[in-house]
């Protein structure tokens, strides 16, 4: 008859609180963390294209909202995230390919995925303002 | 067996499809769907741009007009399909009780698959004005 064993201390295989935070990895869970925000976010989206197939009304809403300081916010908060996670996305597409692998490659393009999508998303926003004619 | 008579291998009938019995499928599909957004969110951003700040008749008229209607729709269904796909592999990560994952993973679709076709509705009304 088999007996229950006390649990035998194994070693476990190296994981989060194993490893010091790299870039690479930081940037790694930032991606799926822009990728669930966005899947979230695609509610404003729908919201913002239900309301103009609404009426003028509808669309007020929409637009009184995204004028409010939440609704900038969210607004800003969803490009940068869309614009990171598109950055990111093309890192990933690069690595699929076996490139940008080696020690100083993969640093360089994690920092300027994450610095890119920062500078897009203030250029994006600076265009936006100029659009609307200034600060409003 | 399924079919005595197959030319096939035991070997080749399973070769690359793995546990999920789809092989690399989904991930395939996520590169698909994630080199489609590229151009696809470019062009959504200067859609909404285009739209900052001007009133109801003029954002209708915009949406409305064929060449952003149809770079809007290629836009949701390739950010539905995507998100959908992501979402399946954070949910699969996270959650392990077996009949939890089942009902979120269901979620997923019903979320994903929802928010795809009212946004193409709305588009649709737009353009064609009913």
């Amino acid at each position: 008859m088999a007996e229950l064993k006390a649990p035998v201390e194994r070693p476990l295989s190296p994981h989060l609180s194993i490893y010091r935070p790299m870039l690479t990895m930081m940037m790694s869970i930032v991606h799926r963390i822009t990728g669930a925000a966005l899947y979230v976010g695609t509610i404003l989206l729908a919201w913002w294209l239900i309301a103009a197939a609404s009426g003028p009304n509808r669309y007020a809403e929409v637009q009184w909202f995204m004028s409010t300081i939440p609704g900038r916010l969210i607004l800003f908060g969803y490009t940068w995230a869309l614009l990171h996670h598109m950055l990111g996305g093309i890192r990933h597409l690069i690595w699929d390919t076996t490139h940008g692998l080696g020690p100083a490659e993969r640093e360089w393009l994690t920092a300027a995925s994450l610095v890119g999508s920062i500078g897009l998303t203030i250029v994006v926003w600076i265009i936006g303002y100029l659009v609307m004619g200034g600060m409003r | 067996m399924t079919n005595q008579k197959s030319m096939r291998t035991a070997l080749g009938r399973v070769r690359h499809l793995g546990a999920a019995r789809t092989g690399t499928d989904h991930f395939w599909r996520q590169r698909l769907t994630s080199v489609a957004a590229i151009p696809l969110s470019i062009a959504f951003i200067v859609i909404l741009i285009a739209l900052l700040g001007r009133n109801h008749a003029a954002a209708v008229q915009i949406l409305g007009s064929p060449l952003v209607a149809i770079v809007m729709m290629l836009f949701i269904v390739t950010s539905a399909y995507h998100m959908w796909l992501g979402m399946q592999v954070i949910i699969e990560d996270y959650v392990h009780h077996e009949l939890t994952k089942l009902i979120i993973l269901m979620c997923n679709t019903f979320f994903s698959f929802a928010l795809g076709l009212a946004c193409l509705y709305a588009i649709l009304k737009l353009s064609f004005g009913v």
